[in-house]
């Protein structure tokens, strides 16, 4: 029961996804479990930041090392939930001010939810991701050889890339003319080759070899074969 | 003359740097990594202060991918509807960032009816501040639920796709400020997407570009019409999908710059606002960092040829 | 105090000393926000549209005005006000202050905001230099506000109107989406939704993690089904038949000027293509050596191996092309911060004009 129901839930909910592609009648199925769909997948934030809770909480409370940064989790977590969930110094609709500040907008500019996302929260995911220009760097000078041919062509593109989508490409190949028939050869002109051609065939080739993966994966799943998402089943 | 002094000058510079490596081998080898941080800083800081302060930038030609984009929303006519579904989030605004403000730009000048969506929890904030950006000072005269309207976020990734794409208001009871969808005017008779003439998609991943063709554009090919943009990570990977189910891409910073430069061309004239020229000020810093980093592959291959050619002698 | 300890204490006091020396002496100063004081005035009248007699709508005070209602008192049920705060510069608050105008203000939270803002991301970046307690402190706080913030959207944008809209219109209408159709109709289908929600959130109890696993099932077998179809249509099938391409390609001859060079018959003159044809014949070889290349079930030897090697060389022009456009992609996110700090935080450049001094001319205000 504990692993058969779930068995038959996932081959059912699949099924019904497949069917509504191919019979019109059962579109409104298939547009029903979706939504469905799209529920649980919001309920699933909803047990994620539950699950950093617990996790955070048990930190604290064993006072294993670094838990101090844990309570800073743990306090900013809620402050953010508190001023979102309750709309706290939000203004009301204007179209409906009589329902207060519930009817307002949860982000509204000026309210303390938008203030701790617009300056906590974009300037740090924003500069975490800046970071990676760095190591980029960093990876390019101390891990990028070219100890054979096939290195040597991967270099090479990223050189002829690298230069060609900025104005250095052009100002390095400008000296052919662009109405020339060698045209094909000035930097930026040759980067759209690589990516029309080259570029579209690997990928192309990647695209068709993981299109099979995944329907094979996604069959053996609805089929019953593979039953790992249902875990150990010690439980 | 000018050209070829330079080249020569880059020659020169590209041989003393070898002679340099080689030299100092074991510096460079061991060298603190926070050394390359500290160049790749400059290498960015000093290019977004000079083109700051001067407000001067590079010119730019567009490619056919970024000039598809164009004509594709340039064929519209006013009146018409476009779907604009802004899939990134504060992460990827330094590329997606100036592509949504020129989509927004374009659609507005064209008086094309918007309808903007996103698929990321964040993607919904990037709709606001583009409104409060583009729309509300610079078209004052549109009116919400006339002219433009927001959908605001639902999850579901693909999901949300496959609901709209045949009943949206199945999904979409509220626009994003809680109005009953069926009383806002724009929204009379449209009962899906594929009323939509246009969609305008900017993607920084997953759910994104490769979705929207998938569940949308390839079930439903005459009937959709998709182009987009996408951080420089998703670019290569979506090029198969061009030109038949992607007319036009644009890729990256670049592709931004190049959109600018056609749209400023055609409708922005004199004294167009700065906030228009975001990506062509970050081709700047884009040249030097690139030219950096092809620095840094060769000094790093040549320390390891050095070394080599060292452990190989007897 | 080590040595390095002691070198970036005297790099902080003298930043801070700049910093300090910036704010407060420098012409305009910097990292000061301005915000744009809006009154929202509405007022409660009838709704002659609306089919019940007694039905009213809210309207700002203006259009009330100019439609000869009389005004009620501000205060009352029937007439509310608030100040609404946008964003604005220093630009439009000189602008203001020029022309004696008091709606533009200093904000004081918005500048403590960026100052916030540009300490966070020096936070961030000087996890490039080590790990230190100033770094852990932006990350810890990035993990709370982060997980709380997708929660509040999901809550606000998917669950209200979807699930707890649908089970209960009456509700949701009356308290948090008034917008919501008086036709609306209850679904109570939706309690399935609703049930395996709470069957998810089970996940978190001590006990019987177990009950988790039917929606989690129901995820995974509408993800397979929904993936399924469109991975084999649009990235199977499709990609396919966009591979047959035309080996010959013919294009049309073009004069100097673009027109069309004509035959005698006046018909367009066409000929063979060499770059698109060759572009063609490459992409297929291209396609299907890589096809080859990732045939693991031969051995790849022989003509087999052959073709493999050379699809391993387009799959290394194409992770060339892919590493080139992620350098691109990461180097913008950094200007982009870098934008941030010289231009909202220290003042430094101004590519927007958000920091020009109103002029006062004999004439007027420009």
């Amino acid at each position: 029961m504990k692993r058969t129901i779930p068995l038959l839930l996932a081959m059912s909910a699949g099924f019904v996804m497949i069917v509504a592609f191919f019979i019109p009648a059962t579109l409104t199925w298939g547009e029903k479990v979706s939504i469905w769909f799209d529920i649980l997948a919001s309920i699933a934030f909803i047990l994620g930041g539950g699950n950093l809770l617990k996790v955070q909480l048990k930190k604290i409370s064993d006072k294993t090392a670094g838990w101090g940064y844990s309570v800073i989790t743990v306090v900013a977590f809620l402050v953010m939930l508190f001023v979102g969930l309750t709309k706290f110094g939000v203004n009301p609709n204007p179209a409906f001010p009589a329902h207060g500040h519930w009817a307002g907008q949860y982000n509204e500019i000026g309210s303390p939810f938008w203030w701790l996302y617009e300056y906590m929260f974009k300037p740090l995911q924003a500069t975490i991701f800046a970071m990676l220009a760095f190591y980029v760097a960093s990876a390019a000078f101390r891990a990028f050889r070219a100890k054979n041919f096939e290195a040597i062509l991967l270099l090479v593109t990223a050189f002829i890339i690298l230069l060609g989508r900025t104005a250095a490409g052009v100002f390095l190949t400008d000296f052919i003319s662009a109405d020339s028939g060698f045209q094909g050869l000035r930097l930026e002109n040759f980067t759209g080759y690589i990516m029309d051609v080259f570029n579209t065939a690997g990928n192309r080739a990647i695209m068709i070899g993981i299109a099979l993966g995944t329907a094979s994966v996604s069959l053996k799943i609805l089929l019953g074969v593979d039953r790992s998402y249902l875990g150990s089943g010690e439980e | 003359m000018a050209q070829l002094m330079t080249l020569g000058i880059t020659a020169a510079f590209l041989i003393l740097l070898t002679f340099a490596v080689i030299s100092w081998t074991n510096f460079f080898k061991t060298i603190d990594r926070r050394w390359v941080f500290l160049l790749m800083l400059f290498s960015v800081a000093v290019p977004v202060y000079v083109i700051g302060k001067t407000k001067q930038t590079f010119p730019e030609k567009a490619l056919p991918l970024a000039q598809a984009v164009f004509d594709e929303i340039e064929k519209l006519n006013e009146g018409d509807k476009v779907l604009l579904a802004f899939d990134f989030d504060p992460g990827s605004e330094g590329e997606l960032g100036p592509m949504a403000t020129m989509f927004a730009f374009h659609c507005a000048t064209k008086k094309l009816k918007m309808y903007f969506i996103a698929l990321w929890p964040l993607g919904r904030q990037m709709i606001d501040d583009n409104i409060e950006k583009v729309i509300k000072p610079d078209f004052p005269e549109m009116i919400y639920g006339e002219d433009y309207m927001n959908l605001g976020f639902k999850a579901g990734n693909e999901g949300v796709i496959n609901v709209i794409v045949t009943d949206i208001k199945q999904l979409y009871t509220t626009d994003a400020y809680g109005r009953d969808i069926n009383q806002i005017p724009m929204m009379e008779g449209i009962d899906n997407i594929q009323q939509m003439d246009l969609i305008l998609n900017v993607s920084a991943g997953f759910p994104g570009t490769k979705e929207w063709v998938q569940y949308a554009v390839t079930p439903f090919p005459h009937q959709i019409r998709l182009v987009g943009g996408c951080t420089g990570v998703q670019a290569p990977l979506l090029y198969p999908y061009i030109p038949e189910q992607l007319p036009g891409l644009l890729a990256a910073i670049k592709g931004a710059s190049e959109y600018e430069s056609l749209v400023i061309g055609k409708y922005g004239g004199d004294g167009i606002s700065g906030k228009y020229l975001e990506a062509q000020r970050r081709m700047g810093p884009q040249l030097v960092a690139h030219v950096l980093m092809v620095l840094l592959i060769i000094a790093g291959n040549i320390i390891y040829f050095v070394e080599r050619t060292r452990e190989a002698r007897p | 105090m080590s040595r390095e300890n002691r070198i970036w204490l005297i790099v902080f006091l003298i930043g801070a000393a700049a910093l300090l020396g910036r704010a407060m002496f420098s012409s305009q100063g910097m990292a000061k926000a301005y915000v744009h004081a809006v009154e929202v005035d509405r007022v409660q009248v009838a709704d002659p549209d609306a089919d019940d007699e007694t039905a009213t709508k809210w309207i700002s005070a203006e259009d009330a005005q100019t439609q000869g209602i009389t005004l009620p008192a501000k205060g009352s049920d029937d007439r509310i006000t608030w100040t609404r705060y946008d964003n604005s510069n220093y630009t439009a608050y000189s602008k203001a202050v020029a022309a004696n105008q008091t709606d533009y203000q200093f904000s004081p939270s918005r500048t403590i905001g960026t100052w916030i803002a540009a300490l966070f991301t020096l936070f961030v970046l000087s996890f490039l230099i080590r790990d230190n307690p100033l770094y852990k402190v932006a990350e810890s706080l990035f993990i709370g506000i982060s997980a709380a913030y997708w929660m509040v959207v999901q809550f606000w944008d998917q669950i209200t109107p979807n699930l707890i809209g649908n089970l209960s219109p009456t509700l949701v209408r009356n308290w948090a989406m008034p917008g919501l159709g008086a036709d609306f109709q209850q679904d109570l289908v939706y309690i399935i939704p609703g049930i395996l929600g709470i069957m998810l959130l089970w996940r978190l109890a001590p006990k019987g993690g177990w009950i988790s696993r039917w929606p989690m099932a129901f995820f995974i077998g509408t993800f397979c089904g929904l993936r399924l179809v469109r991975y084999l249509q649009s990235d199977f099938l499709t990609q396919i038949r966009n591979s047959i391409e035309p080996l010959y390609v013919k294009s049309v001859k073009t004069a100097a000027d673009g027109s069309a060079v004509l035959d005698a018959a006046g018909n367009p003159l066409t000929g063979f293509d060499v770059w698109d044809s060759l572009a063609n014949v490459i992409l297929i070889i291209g396609v299907l050596s890589c096809l080859v290349y990732f045939f693991f079930s031969f051995e790849h030897k022989g003509i087999v191996g052959k073709t493999a090697k050379l699809g391993i060389w387009f799959l290394m022009i194409t992770f060339g092309a892919a590493f080139g456009y992620t350098v691109m992609g990461r180097i913008a996110l950094l200007a982009i911060r870098l934008e941030f700090l010289f231009d909202d935080w220290l003042w430094l450049i101004d590519p927007t004009d958000k920091r020009v001094e109103a002029v006062v001319s004999m004439l007027g205000l420009y």
